[in-house]
């Protein structure tokens, strides 16, 4: 049964980095707002719409349909 | 024509906002992968459900008789199905909540094909009969090598992809993905330390109580970091995506993550009583 220990050896490390990452996201303002990420996680970013600008030059660049696809940080 | 040119000025033109893709190749090519493997290995487990009542369904031969096709079902739907299912999830809603790409293409890539390579690599040497007979751990040392390299990709990709973040708030599901990545890669690790006798065959470091001791601490967390917190995440992004209202509480699935994490891990011995 002596494995017992090796195993609680490596289960605390776990807890321990654990902890340090809590106290982190607390000292760091990650949970100063418990309410409104739930929200924003609702909204994605606008996606343009690939139809009407897929492959047609604007402003002198070709804008290529893949790289814009469900992307736009706006 | 007109109305398409305002709208590149209005985006992204005269205001110069940042613009960044998201990687949803990599999602279809999981979703695939998850399919596939997922009626693969729940056929599999159709047959052995069979032969416990018509034993003759072995066809009389080694390579299909139920001991060694039945860890070959366990290791398809957990790690092949369950896996592929866990990288579609949060490879999806990962770049969605850090509002980023993924860390790197490539190491998505390697991700994917090291795991098809893995899953392959089961399938083969499992109705072989070369197995180190631990449950949920069968696979020998080369392939638990493996593992550990594909998983480290994994890993890589998404601390990466979290660093650089463009939301600074961490959502909860991030957490039960980062508690998976850490828990399964040290779970895996200890478990899987064995002594190589040849190419495929190895002794368990560990003896009699020792290694059943660490066999169902691996065990039960397995379940525990594989099974449950990354779909503890995946549900609490895509449920609420898809009733698109907030969970009733996100202070209580803040509470829910960090209780989890400092408890779960200690319940492996009871698989033992």
């Amino acid at each position: 049964m002596s494995v017992i220990l090796v195993l609680i050896g490596f289960s605390l490390l776990i807890a321990a980095s654990f902890l340090f990452a809590f106290i982190w996201a607390v000292k760091t303002g990650q949970y100063d707002d418990s309410y409104t990420p739930s929200v924003r996680i609702l909204f994605d970013n606008k996606t343009i719409n690939n139809k009407t600008i897929n492959n047609k030059t604007i402003n002198n660049k070709t804008i290529n349909s893949k790289n814009i696809n469900e992307n736009e940080k706006v | 024509m007109h109305k398409e040119e305002s709208l590149d000025t209005g985006v992204h033109g005269a205001i110069g906002l940042e613009k960044f893709s998201y990687d949803n190749k990599i999602v279809r090519d999981f979703a695939i992968a998850t399919m596939v493997w997922g009626i693969v290995g729940m056929l599999v487990g159709l047959l052995i459900a069979f032969q416990i009542y018509i034993p003759a369904l072995n066809f009389n031969l080694q390579y299909t008789t139920f001991s060694r096709i039945r860890p070959l079902h366990t290791n398809a739907v957990i790690f092949a199905f369950v896996g592929n299912a866990i990288f579609m999830g949060v490879y999806y809603s990962l770049q969605r909540l850090c509002k980023a790409r993924m860390f790197s293409d490539l190491l998505s890539k390697i991700n994917f094909w090291g795991w098809q390579l893995i899953i392959l690599c089961a399938a083969l040497t499992l109705p072989l009969g070369i197995t180190t007979s631990k449950e949920y751990a069968e696979l020998e040392w080369p392939i638990d090598i493996l593992i550990t390299l594909v998983w480290v990709v994994f890993a890589i990709n998404m601390f990466g992809t979290i660093i650089r973040r463009r939301e600074k708030h961490m959502y909860v599901a991030i957490w039960f993905y980062i508690a998976t990545v850490v828990t399964v890669a040290v779970l895996h690790i200890v478990n899987s330390i064995e002594m190589p006798v040849t190419f495929l065959k190895s002794y368990s470091v560990y003896a009699g109580v020792q290694d059943a001791l660490v066999q169902w601490w691996y065990g039960h967390n397995a379940v525990a970091f594989f099974l449950t917190t990354p779909f503890l995440g995946l549900m609490y992004y895509y449920l609420p995506k898809a009733a698109n209202r907030p969970v009733y509480s996100y202070k209580l699935s803040i509470v829910h993550f960090w209780v989890l994490i400092f408890i779960y891990i200690w319940a492996g011995p009871h698989h033992l009583l």
